[in-house]
This record gives C-alpha cells, structure tokens and sequence, in this order.
C-alpha cells in the first residue's frame, strides 16, 4: 500500500524590539545570566505587564504579509501551568482571540532543497494554509546540571508570535521549504532575524501517516529539539519512514512528543502524551483587549514591504534579467537591494546580475556580505559594454576588485593599473590577423573545407599576438574578410 | 482631645502653621501605637527609626507633608518586607515601589508601618492572618472586619490619622464600617494597581481608610490618575475632590434599593440606614426607590470570578524566586506541592482550588463564563440606576462587628458579610462607608460602629465624597472616640 | 453542572497544592457547599448580555519600545530561596 505524511508546523518566532513584550527590558540574545531582568519579567508579587507597541504592530504586519484576516478586537489570555521557566506560572498569550487568522505560505521553488528544486514531484508555489498567528511572552532558560537545575530569566518576556500552519505539507521537503519561505518572509518585514540557531525561530512538527487516498488522519507524533531547518527535513523523513514502517507492519501509531537527534539522525520517545493539557485559558485581567482599528494596522500597512513574490516580477521587467536571475536576487532582501544600487548606472543591468550571481558565487557562497561599493559593478560592466576591455580582462578586473584589492581601487584604476586596453585600431589588427593567417595554413585549409570552428584558432593567434588586447569581435569579421578574399 | 486624634485635614494645618512638627507627631503616633497595639494588634511591622528619620527632613509644604500613614502589608513598598500576611512571602524584601507608594512619597507623606490582613486579602474578620488577627478598636473579643482589618483598627484606634488598604470585595469599605472610620474604594481604573499585589485583578482597588470623608477626598486627590504601569488604569481626568466639599446636597438625588433591606439584615443596622436616609432628606435630597435585581447573585459571581483570578495570580508564590520554600525538596513537583501546601494557610487553599475548579476543562462554561455574563447584569442593573439617579444609600454591612471565632467554622457564612459591598466591585463603579450610628450595648456586647454605603457611577467620587460630608457635617458619628 | 462533582484531589494536583487526607475531606465538603450555593446562578437568563461582551475598546494603552533600566543580577537573585552562579537553583527540572 502507499502511504502519504501529514505535517503540520507550531513555529514560535522572536520579533525584532528593542525590549520585551512586557516591560522596558532589552530584548538582547545572552548576557550574563539575569542581568536582562526587572520585577516585571522575574515575576515579582504586585508587578502588572504594559505591551509592547511595536510587537503588536509587527505581528499584524506579519499577518498583513502572509495575508491573514487581523481581528478588529483582540485580547490576551492567561495559559495556566507550573514551570520553574515560568515567571508567573502562567503565560500571557492569545487563546480564543487572537491576532490574525487564516492567510498561507507560498512554497515557491527556490524556497525548496536544491535537490529537491529539479524534481518533478516537487509542487512549486502550492499554499500552505495558516490557522492563526498570535503574540505571547517567550519563557526564561534553563541550563540542566546533576539534580538541580538553574534558571536565567534574560530570555523571559521576550515577545514571541506563534505562527500555526494548517496540516497541509505532505513531504519533508514542503516542510523545509515551508520554513524557508516564511523566514524569508520575516526578514523582508524585518519582524524577526528567524536565526534558528539563536532560537529566535522554533519549530514543533506534527506528523501523522495514512493510506494515500485516505482522508482520515492518522496518529500524529510531535517531534521537537529542531534547530536547524535541514533538521526538520531530515526528521521528518526518518519519523515518516518509522510510521509507514509500524503501520504497515500492522502495527499501531502511540500519539508521543518525540526527540530529534542530530547526532543519530534518529527520534526517540521523549514522552507520552500524558492526559490532556488543562491550560484553564481565561481573559488576562491585567490588559485591556485590543483595537487594531485605532492606528495599529494602519501602521503596520505603512510598514508593508514589495513582497518576494512582487519583487521577483519587478526585476525581471525593471532590469531584463532571467527568471532565474531574479528569483535568486530577490530570495534575499539584502541581495536584491544591491543588486539595485549596483545595477542603477549600468547600461547592460543582465551583466551586472551575472557579474553578481555567476562571478561572485564562484568566489563566495554568502551573497550578503558583500563588501564591494555598489557603484562598482555599474562602473565595470559599463567598460566592457563600450569595449574598452574585453570580457576576459572584465572578469580578472571582478576577480581583484572583489577579493584582492589592498588599494581599495576603482574598477576604472585597477584597469589602469592593469594597462587594460582594447586595441580596436584595424591596421594593427589586419597585420595580427594576416600573420595568424601565415602560420596557420592548416586552420586556414580547414576552414576552406567548410569547418567553421577553425576560425577560432586563427582567432586565438591573433589574441595571442595582441597579448589579449585586442578586440575579439573586430577579429573575428576581420579574419572572415581575409579568409573569404583568399 | 489630643494630637493622635487629629484628622488629617486639621493636622495639616497644625503642621503648616508650625504648631506642631512633624517629629512631634511621629512620636505621638509610635507612643499610641506602643501602647494599645499589643492589644489591637493592627500593625505588622513599625519601623520606629526609619518614621522618626523621614520626620526630620519632611516637607510640610506639601500635600500629606509629615503626615504619617500607614500602609496595608499588601502594597511593595520598596526595602521593606510585604507578606501579605502569608508563610510564603515570609523574608521577601520589596525590590520596588508600588505606584501608590510613590504618589504617597512624593506627596510628602511618612510612611509610617504596615498593617495586617487576611492573607492575600482572602477574609472578612482579619482572621486569616499568618501572624495572628486583629481585634476591634471598639471591642477587644470582636473582629475588626476584613481583609484590610490592621488598616481600619489603625484608624479607627487611632493609631494612625490615615491608611491605605485594598477593596476585591468589600476590603475597605466593610472593615471600615465595623472600625467605625471611612473607606473609600474608587472606580476600577481610577487608582493604579501596580505594585499592590493581585488578588482578583479585575475587581481589586486600593483606597484610603480615614477619620473624616474629607480626608478621604484629600488622599483620592493624591492617590487618583492614570498610571502607564497599570493597564486598565485611566485616563479620565481627576478632579479637585476637596473643592466642592460644601455641604450643600439640595436636589441630589439618592437612590435605595429595596433589595438591600432583605431578612437577615441586623434591625439596629437597618434602623441605622434608615436613619440616615431620613436625614438626607432632611438635607433637601431626593429620596428614590430603586432597584438592582441580580444584586442577589452577586456574592456567587464573586466566588467564581475572584477565584479563578486569584488561582492564577497567587501561582507565582512556588518557592523558586523569592519567599519560602518547602526543605530539602526532591523535585520540581515536591517543592511546588509542599511549598504551596506549607506557605498558603486555608483560606488561601480554599479560594485557589474552587478558582482552579471553575477555569478547569469542562466546567469553565458552566461556572467561569456564565458568572462573567451574570456579572454583565449586574454591571447593567447599576449603570440603570445612575441613569436615574446620583448615587446609591445602602447598609455597608449587614451586621457590625462579629465575635472572634465566630463564623471560621463555616467560609459561606463569612462570604455572606460581603453582601452588600461585593456588587459594587463587580459592576466597577465606586463606593464610600462612613460611621452612621451605633449598635446598643447588650450583654457582654459593646456598643459597636455601624457604616453606611454611598455607592456612586464611574467617576461618581466627587459625587459620593460630597454626599458623604454634607451627612458628616450634619451629625457627630465620627467625633466618637473609641474606648481604647 | 453538579455541585458535588469537585474532584478535590484532582484539582489540587492541577493547582499544585499538597493536600492531607484531612485537608482533602474538609475542603471537600465546604467546597461542596459553596457550589451548591453557586449552583443558584443557573437559573439566571444571560442571554442578553452576548453581544455586549466583545465590545471594542475605545483606547489601546500600550508602551512604546523604549528601553527601561533593568536590575542588577544581585538585586534580582536578593530574594531567591537558592541561588548560585547568578541563576536561580531549582531541582533538576525532568523531561
Ligand atoms: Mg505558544
Ligand atoms: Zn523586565
């Protein structure tokens, strides 16, 4: 029988403020332990939360961007339960009301794994339905040792978003380009950095099998400790593998919260779902509830950034590059704004995007830290549109102006420097190409009999001669005059 | 008469004329309190030195300037300790300043002890109290009323020209009225809640116990306004409420509601009340017969609302940040379960499980939701009322004074001394209790204090200050002094 | 809705409250009593107050995202039952 995965994600994302949610404490990754701390975020007896104006409004623009209904009204809740990472042994979040709802992640094609982006299963811009997304206090740390435990509350009140997806994934690849695409989302907003490995995005995966065909779900098993997107990814395909493996077996699913090891590669039972959770939400008596018609979504509107999607089109018609070319540029915000600064001079603006894409990721992986003014890459490509270098010099200029150049000189000094000229001058290149004709009767034979390619020998010498200064093109219709006279 | 028993307003005077200085009171008052303290038992904590110091360097130029008050142990005020009369906050030091404390600070006043309490403010009688109850200035054997017990027989012992206390259901006004003193207990909103620490967030207020009802005024003047710490306080504008303090009420009009003269209510109270209308009257207000029918329900809906708060807000007292923790514990589990188990006394547990009952899966609907729509009824009966009328004449406490011991026995009984003061918190709007007469002595039973309830709209405390001291004026009720 | 229905035990779990044998049975029956005393609120018709409920507010007092002081770890940890290492010491928590 075939069986299919049903995945859905909990991912809690830290928004990017200056303090927490609840108090005036800067929300800052580490520190010394509880030096981030005030009575407010300890959970002192007496203290009383204020929101944070820009959490609120960065979660609705979050909403805004993933196309979620934001309510008109909404409130916070208490989330009651006991646990030494919890200030107050309760959290404030949002239960019955919360801040959007509804919307969807467009799982576009480079959001996927590369292997996976040629695959022909691979569902290139399918939806993955949200539920909701809701702001709530993230809770301290703690570090474990042999029979206590110690805990940090820098961490505690940070504000926190919960985005919860719809079970809509069916591979582990939807589920890692799930992932890719929503941080990318979040940092085009500048709502979060999403840096898994600084926690600031954490994910809890849902994962059930069922005979294809089948609309019933089957059990599901959580799995956590993911901290990497590539770790989702391959959990999922081990948790998927185990379940189809016990189901097919004839064997039964035990609903589990289960724990990756990266290490192994495997998961293991963490624990089984003990009774329900009885969280005894109710309103937080603290806050007022919400109105996000008095100014907040209006200022999240103002805040909307051109979206992935939007900006992709726009390259490509604005600078005439590929598709391709443009995905790529505007999978990173950063990247794409570069590209605009480096391509705004530019008569050729595709030159400048291979010069981006091609050139410089063959030199470095990491297209967001280019150190390089932008300006440049307008000033070079625009040299060799006029043919005043040729590509090849074009390229070695790149090469020093990007990695090697202790000057810090422009394209234009490191020409200079270089002594890059395109010698154009047809009497010298007629003397070049009547020499290359000399030595070369073969070539020239060859030609005669109708082999094109031989052209690019003779046309060889002549750069060779000319010490690569001369100019190709002129060469090459030089060469074809010569040859067809002879 | 002699200094101790001052009002605030006449202190005042006395200080700024520099008749007296404010060294001088502070001795005065920690001479009172040393000796009939050990008997009242209304403070938990003086710290003699620290009042004496704060004395020396006071600003009488200001509005409480070395006016000593006392502060109920429920308020964080900043190095001293705050227990709320709680095993679990034994040892805990304050590391901050309630917004109140500060109002008071910067107002001038000295901030002179605090006052015992039920614990977390669960009681009527100050009988829940970790560290023994407090008796009633007026009578020795008789409970001075709850939760902010020490507060009232602080005032009303004179012990204390002022007080600050808290009101969840009744905790200022009914301790007030059995003490024989004022207390008022604001609109939900009007006085900032940060720093106090919560019992049921949504109903609690704190607010001043004193001798006269312009006093009252004068502290709501220092204590009122919107705080940016406390959420759900307001920005509606304070007015002077001392300005208007004339004694003219002609054409008030009074309203009195016929579901608060109910069987059970004590004869000498309800001729008392009565007593009272009939003056205002007399006064040249109109008298209005009007009606709160779900006033019935109110002491239900309280019991499920203020629990379930309650069961979430004393969660933070685990041991882990502050306060006591059970010994040698061999888990996460065993010291929150005999921490809590240790650090809470019964009441405590009583209210926390019945709150926890009531939010718990499949009941939440039953009891938590439906009460907070019977609550909305409430809310509607009163804001009705106001439509018709200024304020609200009512009975603050079906009795005076109850016997020590008396009623421990049985929680529902002791809720049922709430009854006429709980719907006001619940419906947000303000309340004031003010002394309206005396209980006859009989038997081994003094002669004790009864109050009268003046209930008004949000924002209506101009309103019941004014009504207050234009009775106060006409009748000597607070000029008694205690045999103490 | 039953009255009688309180599970104390259950409930004091949930609340994390380590209940005697006594403290059970006696909280049992008051609670009991309370409920039943609650129980009158069933028979009051709400079902006009719906709509009123979920009323916008006409404010949103919220703070802007301006840093405050903090404490010092000294100050924070001043209250702590045990503590080390500027952390606060709990028993080894379980998973
Ligand atoms: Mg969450
Ligand atoms: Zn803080």
């Amino acid at each position: 029988m075939e069986y299919e995965a049903v995945i859905g994600l909990e991912v809690h994302v830290q928004l990017k403020t200056n303090t927490k949610m609840f108090c005036g404490c800067i929300n800052k990754y580490g520190g010394l332990p509880n030096t981030h701390v005030c009575p407010i975020c300890l959970g002192m007896p007496g203290v009383m939360p204020t929101p944070n104006h820009d959490a609120v409004v960065k979660t609705i623009l979050t909403g805004l961007m993933l196309e979620c209904n934001i309510a008109t009204r909404c409130k916070f809740d208490r989330k009651n339960y006991f646990y030494p990472d919890m200030p107050k042994n309760y959290q404030i979040s949002q239960y019955d009301e919360p801040l959007c709802e509804g919307g969807a992640v467009t799982l576009n094609l480079l959001a996927y794994p590369k292997d996976a982006q040629k695959l022909e299963t691979t569902v290139v811009d399918k939806k993955v339905r949200l539920v909701r997304i809701h702001l709530e206090e993230d809770v301290a740390k703690s570090q474990h040792d042999e029979g206590q435990s110690g805990v940090d509350f820098n961490r505690a009140g940070t504000p926190l978003m919960e985005i919860v997806s719809e079970a809509d994934m069916r591979t582990p690849e939807e589920a890692f380009a799930y992932l890719t695409a929503l941080k990318q989302i979040l940092i085009y907003g500048n709502v979060s950095d999403a840096d898994m490995e600084k926690g600031q995005l954490r994910c809890d995966v849902n994962v059930s099998v069922r005979p294809k065909g089948q609309e019933k779900f089957g059990t599901k098993c959580e799995i956590k400790n993911l901290n990497s997107i590539s770790a989702v990814r391959r959990s999922l395909k081990y948790e998927i593998d185990r379940q189809i493996e016990v189901v097919s077996e004839g064997g039964t699913i035990r609903q589990e919260t289960r724990r990756w090891n990266d290490v192994k590669g495997e998961t293991a039972v963490m624990r089984i779902k003990e009774q329900a959770h009885d969280y005894r939400y109710f309103p937080e008596p603290d806050l007022l509830p919400l109105n996000t018609s008095l100014g907040l979504r209006s200022e999240a509107e103002v805040l909307m950034p051109e979206l992935p999607s939007a900006k992709k089109a726009r390259l490509a018609t604005q600078y005439g590059v590929s598709e391709y070319q443009a995905s790529v540029l505007s999978s990173e915000v950063a990247l794409a704004d570069y590209f605009e600064k480096a391509a705004e001079a530019a008569k050729d603006k595709g030159l400048v995007a291979n010069f981006l894409l091609n050139d410089y990721l063959a030199i470095n992986s990491d297209l967001s830290t280019i150190a390089v003014p932008a300006p440049w890459f307008s000033e070079l490509a625009n040299e060799l549109t006029a043919g005043k270098i040729n590509s090849k010099q074009a390229k070695e200029v790149f090469g020093l102006m990007v990695s090697d150049n202790p000057g810090n000189l422009t394209p234009l000094e490191i020409i200079k420097a270089k002594g890059f000229v395109q010698v154009t001058d047809t009497g010298a290149l007629e003397a070049w190409c009547d020499q290359a004709i000399a030595n070369g009767a073969r070539s020239v034979a060859d030609y005669k009999a109708g082999k094109v390619a031989a052209l690019n020998a003779l046309k060889g010498q002549v750069m060779k001669l000319s010490k690569g200064q001369a100019n190709p093109q002129t060469v090459g219709e030089i060469l074809e005059q010569k040859l067809k006279a002879l | 008469m002699s200094m101790i028993h001052f009002s605030v307003t006449a202190l005042r005077k006395q200080l700024a004329a520099k008749e007296i200085s404010p060294v001088e009171v502070v001795d005065a008052l920690l001479a009172r309190i040393e000796a009939i303290d050990p008997q009242v038992k209304a403070y938990l904590h003086v710290d003699a030195a620290a009042a004496r110091e704060a004395a020396k360097s006071a600003d009488v130029t200001r509005p409480l300037g070395g006016v000593p008050i006392a502060i109920k142990d429920v308020l964080n005020v900043k190095g001293d300790p705050c227990t709320c009369a709680s095993k679990i906050l034994k040892g805990y030091i304050a590391p901050y300043d309630a917004t109140t404390i500060g109002k008071l600070r910067d107002a001038g006043a000295i901030l002179l002890g605090r006052t015992n309490m039920d614990e977390f403010a669960m009681g009527s009688s100050t009988e829940n109290s970790s560290w023994g109850s407090t008796r009633n200035p007026w009578s020795l054997a008789h409970i001075p009323g709850g939760s902010s017990g020490g507060s009232a027989a602080a005032v009303g012992a004179h012990e204390a020209f002022a007080a600050l206390g808290s009101d969840t259901g009744g905790s200022i006004r009914q301790p007030a009225a059995l003490c024989g003193c004022v207390g008022l207990k604001p609109t939900y909103g009007r006085v900032s809640r940060f720093g106090l620490v919560a019992f049921a967030s949504s109903l609690d207020q704190i607010g001043p116990f004193t001798k006269t009802v312009e006093d009252a005024a004068l502290l709501m003047n220092v204590l009122s306004g919107h705080d940016p710490l406390d959420n759900t306080s307001s920005r509606q504008q304070v007015p002077d409420l001392t300005a208007r303090l004339t004694g003219d009420i002609k054409g008030m009009k009074l309203g009195v509601p016929k579901e608060y003269f109910i069987e059970g209510i004590d004869p000498q109270v309800d001729a008392a009340v009565k007593a009272a209308i009939a003056k205002y009257q007399e006064l040249g207000a109109e008298i209005v017969e009007i009606s709160l029918p779900h006033t019935e329900h109110a002491v239900a809906v309280y019991y499920i609302l203020a629990t379930a708060e309650a069961s979430a807000n004393l969660a933070r007292f685990d041991g882990v940040r502050y306060g006591t923790r059970a010994e040698k514990p061999t888990g996460v589990l065993d010291m929150y379960g005999r921490t809590r188990a240790e650090g809470f006394g019964p009441e405590v547990k009583r209210r926390i499980i019945l709150g926890t009952y009531v939010l718990s899966s499949g009941y939440a609907d039953a009891y938590y939701k439906h009460a907070q729509k019977v609550q909305e009824l409430i809310r509607q009966d009163f804001h009705k009322a106001f439509e018709k009328v200024d304020a609200i004449l009512t009975p603050t406490s079906p009795t005076a004074a109850f016997k020590a011991g008396e009623r421990t026995a049985s929680p529902l009984q002791m809720y049922l001394a709430d009854i006429f003061t709980i719907a006001v918190n619940l419906a947000g709007v303000c309340g004031i209790s003010l002394p309206c007469g005396f209980t006859m002595p009989e038997g081994d039973t003094p002669r004790l204090p009864i109050g009268l309830q003046i209930i008004g709209p949000n924002w209506g405390e101009e309103t019941i200050l004014r009504a207050g001291h234009a009775y106060e004026q006409s009748t000597g009720w607070h000029k008694e002094l205690p045999p103490i | 809705m039953s009255s009688q229905g309180i599970d104390v035990q259950y409930v004091a779990d949930l609340a994390r409250l380590r209940l005697s044998a006594d403290e059970v049975a006696t909280f049992q029956k008051q609670l009991s009593d309370i409920l039943g005393y609650v129980d009158q609120l069933q028979k009051v018709d709400v079902s006009s107050v719906e709509a009123i409920t979920a009323s916008a507010p006409t404010s949103n007092n919220l703070r802007t995202d301006e840093l405050k002081p903090s404490i010092s770890a000294e100050e924070a940890l001043a209250n702590a039952p045990v503590q080390s290492d500027n952390l606060f010491i709990v028993p080894r928590m379980v998973e």
